[in-house]
């Protein structure tokens, strides 16, 4: 085993996802101490490359969210480094992180996900929004799920129930990116199924269903404690947990994912189950579900943590 | 674990107390803002949010020295509790800063707070019921409006102009408060360089708003954390000064000295004087006495008059650069306040454009600034941003103000697309 005598945990960064990144930060290396592992929370910032270069870590475990941290450039940067990490490589993540490569992928797996058009600011520009707007409803019809094609905790995402809200959820979209992902909205029960791999190959934990109250499962909703419910397992019949937990698994295997992944779904009436995104860095907050998932199957947070680093630092850069 | 194996399905129960919180914890939620101001600290980001003072330019040294000097020589006194009234040397020297501003007050009459916005605290909690109505500039510093709004009171704005609140607006409001059946407990305002407006209440306006209240009796709020910052001129004659029964006046070191000592206080007639007295104890028994020695030495002991000048100097350049960026950078259909004092340029958007809509963009291209809605009670304001020019280098604005002017032609060209941005119609 290798001594993790100089663990990094990365968390911040510069997207939006800042704050939520840094609460996982801190979340891991608590973690990590009451594991037995001294950790320090370093920001992706100017110092970070001439901290990582005087004391080399034993293995780093990037939190970060949102840009640079899920979509493969930090990771990328620790490769070059020859830093090893927690998580996948930066390929992988690259196109994880973009919604519609990814949906594309795992699509081709034979995965169910909802019908979509993937198109940028410009195309609405230079062709005339209305024309366009009418094209996707006449395609994908209503409801919509709107969402940027990168990043994450709902930000600039939301759902369009009447074609007059259209307009203003493309601009609540663009605001955080310029290539909008346009999904026909499929109502059901939300789920999110974790994947770990601590060296047996990955394994899905117990699905998480999520309640949220009133205003969806926005950004108050995932991070204000007790304004969403959440169940561990979700509570579905037998062989649709196996249906989420075998999309989950695909998802992280045909995106080549390593280590951690968290898939994101929703299953329909009829107990179908559509796969919606792949996140390469999940949240660690207390309101996070993949700590949750781990807890319920008997996966203490902490040791997980220092596996999945022992792992990295056994694998090396 | 395979799923057949999976343990009975358990609701997690992250916050155990949810339904036991009270009605005015309902809207403490995390938000979207929130998480983007977070990114707004980082230094590659050009920040014109945050209201800071550049207390860099302080005599660090100096200050550090003194501070060293105050423990070993009044360590007793300033480490130990005090009353909940301030310290009396303290308060003996706010009265000399207050005559600066011509007011006449004696120390028993002011009460010290924790910065100025404790006071805003007290003062909601001895006059407001939940439904209460306060009377406010439209826009309001929101810090006061979150005050205002952890006791439930019902905010109606008034509005202003390049010359502050206007009086007739504000016979009208309190006109209608009366019609509605309520009576407004306070009139808040900030005078001098508001905050957020960047305008200054006409000296003409001046006794016409104390006329008016006076008949309404309606107590005055003059929040004055600016009025010795102003660039042009001395300090303007206070409220306070012309009408010591109906006036409540709200002080503070944050920006003449530092913020970080957080010391501020508030005058007021006798007997709301003694229930602020009263509620500061319940709140926090007393304030600390070692911020307030520091405060009370670093009047008595350094060049503060002196300090205060550079600092007017300090913030005159940084809103001349601020003026001058906006004024050859902003496209059509921008509009700005020019103060002549304080921090904080108020800026209007072109029409459909909304600020807190444009804000994710904004952070995006390395550039904050604060949406209006949080200077109206009822979220409205999408229409302005607050630009705060305290802290960065003339340089480090005019490179923001480039940033944002792009990003409001990018705003300018999706609302030529999608249509004006909801609640900017």
């Amino acid at each position: 085993m290798y001594e993790l005598d100089r663990v990094v945990v990365l968390a911040g960064g510069l997207s939006a996802e800042r704050e939520v990144s840094l609460r996982s930060g801190d979340r891991v290396r608590d973690a990590l101490a009451e594991a037995g592992i001294d950790a320090v929370v370093a920001d992706a910032d100017s110092d970070l490359l001439t901290r990582l270069r005087a004391d080399p870590p034993s293995a780093v475990f990037p939190v970060i969210h949102g840009a640079s941290g899920e979509d493969g450039a930090i990771r990328e940067v620790l490769g070059l480094l020859g830093a090893p990490y927690v998580g996948s490589v930066a390929s992988a993540c690259q196109m994880a992180f973009d919604k519609p490569t990814a949906k594309a992928l795992v699509a081709a797996a034979g995965v169910n996900t909802p019908p979509s058009v993937t198109l940028p600011r410009e195309a609405f520009h230079d062709l005339g929004a209305a024309a366009v707007i009418d094209l996707i409803i006449a395609r994908l019809g209503l409801p919509l799920y709107i969402k940027p094609s990168r990043g994450g905790s709902a930000l600039g995402a939301g759902p369009v129930r009447d074609a007059a809200e259209l307009p203003s959820a493309l601009l609540s979209c663009f605001a955080y990116g310029d290539i909008a992902l346009i999904e026909r909205l499929v109502g059901g029960t939300e789920v999110t199924v974790g994947v770990i791999d601590l060296g047996g190959g990955p394994q899905a934990l117990p699905a998480v269903e999520i309640v949220p109250g009133d205003g969806g499962y926005d950004y108050a909703a995932r991070y204000t404690p007790g304004k969403t419910e959440f169940y561990v397992p979700a509570r579905l019949p037998g062989e649709v947990v196996a249906q989420v937990a075998r999309i989950a698994i695909a998802a992280h295997t045909v995106l080549g994912l390593r280590d951690l992944s968290r898939t994101d779904l929703i299953v329909d009436e009829t107990g179908t189950a559509y796969f919606l995104e792949v996140n390469v860095s999940p949240g660690m907050t207390e309101t996070s579900t993949l700590p949750m998932a781990l807890q319920a199957s008997g996966h203490a947070f902490g040791t997980t943590c220092v596996r999945l680093l022992e792992q990295a630092a056994t694998r090396g850069a | 674990m395979t799923p057949e194996e999976q343990p009975a399905s358990q609701r997690q129960r992250i916050d155990p107390y949810v339904g036991q919180y009270a009605e005015r914890a309902v809207g403490m939620v995390a938000s979207e803002i929130r998480a983007l101001f977070a990114v707004a600290a980082r230094p590659e980001i050009v920040s014109l949010a945050g209201g800071s003072p550049y207390v860099s330019a302080l005599p660090l040294d100096a200050v550090g020295e003194m501070i060293g000097r105050l423990v070993a020589s009044h360590g007793d006194t300033a480490l130990q509790y005090c009353t909940a009234q301030g310290d009396a040397g303290l308060r003996e020297r706010i009265c000399d800063v207050m005559a600066l501003e011509e007011i006449r007050a004696h120390p028993d009459e002011i009460v010290v707070t924790v910065g100025s916005q404790q006071a805003l605290d007290l003062l909601t909690r001895i006059f407001i019921d939940p439904g209460d109505v306060i009377l406010a500039e439209a826009p309001s510093y929101v810090g006061a409006l979150g005050a205002f709004a952890s006791y439930q009171a019902r905010v109606v704005h008034v509005a202003m102009d390049d010359d502050g609140l206007i009086p007739e607006a504000l016979e009208e409001a309190i006109a209608r408060t009366a019609a509605a059946g309520r009576r407004a407990k306070f009139l808040y305002t900030v005078p001098n360089f508001h905050n957020p407006a960047g305008v200054t209440l006409a000296v003409a306006r001046r006794p016409r708003i104390l006329d008016i209240c006076q008949r309404a009796g309606l107590l005055v709020v003059e929040d004055n954390p600016y009025g010795l910052l102003g660039f042009d001129g001395g300090p303007m004659r206070a409220l306070r000064a012309d009408d010591s029964d109906g006036v409540v006046y709200l002080g503070t070191f944050s920006k003449t000295f530092a913020a970080g000592v957080r010391v501020g206080w508030a005058v007021a007639p006798a007997a709301i004087k003694d229930k602020l007295i009263l509620a500061a104890e319940s709140a926090v028994l007393c304030h600390s006495s070692f911020a307030q020695l520091t405060v009370r030495e670093y009047l008595a002991t350094q060049p503060w008059l002196e300090q205060v000048k550079d600092f007017r100097e300090l913030y005159r350049e940084r809103r001349d650069a601020t003026l001058s960026a906006l004024d050859t950078m902003m496209p059509a259909g921008c509009h700005w306040t020019r103060p002549a004092g304080g921090f904080y340029v108020w800026l209007g958007l072109p029409d459909g454009v909304h600020a807190k809509a444009m804000l994710p963009r904004a952070i995006s291209s390395r550039v904050a600034y604060v949406p209006g809605t949080g200077f109206y009670a009822d979220g409205s304001g999408g229409q302005y941003a607050r630009l705060c020019y305290s802290l960065p280098s003339p340089d480090r604005i005019r490179e923001g103000i480039r940033r944002l002017a792009s990003v409001i032609e990018t705003e300018i060209e999706l609302r030529d697309d999608f249509g004006p941005a909801p609640g900017t119609r």
